[in-house]
């Protein structure tokens, strides 16, 4: 017996847990690789931002790395809770997200509702390939889109003028008052075929005897609806609405960049827009990374406190 | 009183297709009239009036997107960055997501708590520049893969796929000798056909229309996505000008091409590969939606 495997044998005898580790680890090794792997691409591309927050407390300049620039507390949060830019930044952020909220929420169940009552099965299905098709449309498409027509000279203000509903064309992406407006209408537009998905398909799953047992009873179509399909599908609004909640701090920045301009800036500029004013184009990095970690911090405690909620009153929740 | 029934029945099915047909049409009608803009001359266009059909018909803004080099340089980082990208998104994540399936992996239950905060909190736009900045992606085309080469949501909706699948032919193949990695590559992937066809679905379209990326870390034009390019010609008017001078000057002398026709053909092209796969997948990322609220 050579001295190594000697060795190995000692060591099987006095540390036997520790020998039955390294007997699993080397027998899962190619598994281990493979997890370490998804490990490494986490912590370059997950953790190492999560330590880049520490700069939202510090007084970063791009020069020199965020360990030796010196502490500053919360200055970058009070800079921006007493700035003028952050009653606006608020406003808009929630305000357009609860309008989202408000309308476009309901829209979706009341699209399932009505496409389940469809009785031909292919008119059904040609509906929902249409309808989900506008949410694989970029927004920069999209929003080139309602640029042209949305311009004085575009196809809205023609036929509103023809119409005479106006008298004027106006420019209605450069006037603040419609933005919330616009932004709310093309969300639904793009998104409401896509999110009735999740409602269809938990639809499809009650159970067919409890309508059957309602029509004994002498239901009509809308009490079924009520009684039957809403109760059954109510888990899934529930755990939907939580999400959306969760969201109020964020906007959909993909969609909001491509429609703002200088003109409706007053109603456009949301946190994510004003983190990126700031940070990308003025180079406030500090400042604008304390911007974003406020909203992220407030978006968890939205998302804990929703669930919470939910959980005590319909005892549906996340997690 | 049968009849009765029968009656409110039509009635509201009545009013129901026609609600859904108008759907359809307001869904359509803003695609099918950047269609038919794009299907007619540009200067002509300008006055107005077009609806239903092109009233100039022309194939010449569709000719001037082909032939300017910029935009088909956009279009070939678009094509190359979504076919990278999307392959190997799908094939890291559905290995990485093999590994954790494993019950018996060694501090699985670390590398899932690690997996889990990514789902609930991120460094945010800033720091992430930041560091892009620090590994030297910025003007790089890399910027467009490693980042997006992996997500924890979609490693938990290929886990819950893995469930389903039988254990007894990993055992078969584990008995013949081969290793973990050969069983991934031979046995699960080609199981896993319907949510890595999903998840490429996703992947693609998102990497496809992603424009933002291209805003923030390329200044570099050879690298602009063709999205980005939209995006400034949209948002920024000197892109447009740009553009047209990137055309031939016989074309411009002799066609009635405006930017705003050549935009519209090139919306349209931008949007017509993703408008004729879709379909076809429909029924996997139907089944993947499904897959995916449950897990959460």
């Amino acid at each position: 017996m050579n001295p190594v495997s000697k060795n190995v044998a000692q060591m099987r005898i006095k540390h036997p847990k520790f020998y039955k580790f390294i007997n699993t680890l080397s027998e899962q090794k190619y598994l281990q690789v493979m997890a370490i792997l998804g490990l490494i691409w986490m912590f370059i591309f997950c953790y190492m931002p999560m330590y880049g927050l520490l700069i939202a407390f510090k007084d970063y300049n791009i020069v020199k790395p965020v360990s030796e620039a010196p502490w500053v507390g919360f200055e970058h949060f009070i800079r921006f809770f007493q700035s003028e830019d952050f009653p606006r930044v608020m406003r808009n952020t929630i305000a357009i997200s609860s309008l989202k909220l408000i309308i476009g929420f309901p829209l979706p169940i009341i699209f399932a509702l009505f496409l389940n009552e469809l009785t031909s099965l292919k008119f059904k299905k040609v509906v929902q390939t249409i309808s989900y098709l506008p949410h694989f449309i970029s927004w920069v498409v999209l929003g080139g889109i309602l640029l042209s027509w949305l311009a004085d000279t575009g196809i809205v203000n023609q036929i509103l003028v023809k119409l005479g509903i106006l008298k004027e064309p106006i420019f209605f992406i450069a006037k603040p008052e419609y933005f919330w407006g616009i932004t709310v209408v093309s969300d639904i537009w793009k998104e409401l075929g896509w999110r009735s998905i999740i409602y269809i398909a938990a639809i499809a799953s009650i159970n067919q005897e409890l309508y059957e047992a309602a029509e004994i009873d002498g239901a009509g179509r809308f009490r079924k609806m009520w009684h039957v399909t809403l109760p059954g599908i109510s888990i899934t609004i529930a755990i939907l609405f939580i999400l959306q909640s969760g969201g109020l701090l964020q906007s959909n920045f993909d969609q909001i960049f491509v429609l703002r301009n200088s003109l409706n800036f007053e109603t456009s500029d949301v946190i994510n827009i004003y983190v990126y004013r700031m940070g990308i184009r003025t180079g406030r990095h500090a400042f604008a990374t304390a911007v974003g970690f406020f909203q992220s911090v407030v978006a968890l405690a939205l998302l804990l406190i929703t669930n919470w909620a939910s959980k005590k009153l319909s005892g549906t929740a996340l997690f | 009183m049968v009849g009765i029934r029968r009656k409110k029945f039509d009635t509201f099915n009545l009013f129901n297709t026609i609600i859904m047909l108008l759907i359809c049409f307001l869904t359509l009608y803003p695609i099918y009239y950047t269609l038919i803009m794009s299907l007619n001359d540009g200067k002509d266009a300008m006055q107005g009036g077009i609806y239903w059909w092109p009233r100039k018909f022309t194939l010449d803004n569709y000719a001037a997107v082909f032939k300017n080099t910029a935009i088909f340089n956009a279009f070939m980082i678009t094509i190359a960055r979504t076919l990278i990208t999307t392959t190997l998104h799908v094939f890291f994540t559905a290995m990485v997501a093999y590994a954790y399936s494993k019950k018996h992996l060694i501090a699985r239950n670390f590398y899932l708590a690690i997996g889990t905060i990514t789902l609930f909190f991120s460094g945010g736009l800033i720091p992430t520049y930041l560091l892009m900045k620090d590994l030297g992606l910025l003007d790089n085309f890399l910027i467009y893969v490693f980042p997006g080469m992996f997500s924890f949501y979609n490693l938990l909706i290929i886990t819950s796929f893995y469930r389903t699948l039988p254990e007894a032919m990993e055992e078969s193949a584990k008995i013949d000798g081969a290793n973990d990695f050969i069983i991934f590559i031979r046995i699960i992937l080609p199981l896993c056909k319907p949510v890595l066809a999903t998840i490429a679905l996703f992947v693609g379209v998102a990497n496809w229309n992603d424009y933002f990326t291209g805003v923030i870390y390329i200044r570099d034009p050879q690298l602009r996505p063709i999205q980005t390019f939209l995006y400034q010609i949209i948002a920024e008017t000197n892109t447009s000008s740009e553009m047209m001078q990137a055309m031939p000057a016989e074309m411009k002398a002799t066609m009635g091409i405006t930017p705003e026709s050549v935009k519209m053909a090139t919306m349209i092209v931008t949007t017509a590969p993703i408008v004729f796969i879709y379909p076809f997948l429909q029924k996997y990322f139907v089944k993947g939606m499904m897959i995916g609220s449950i897990k959460g």
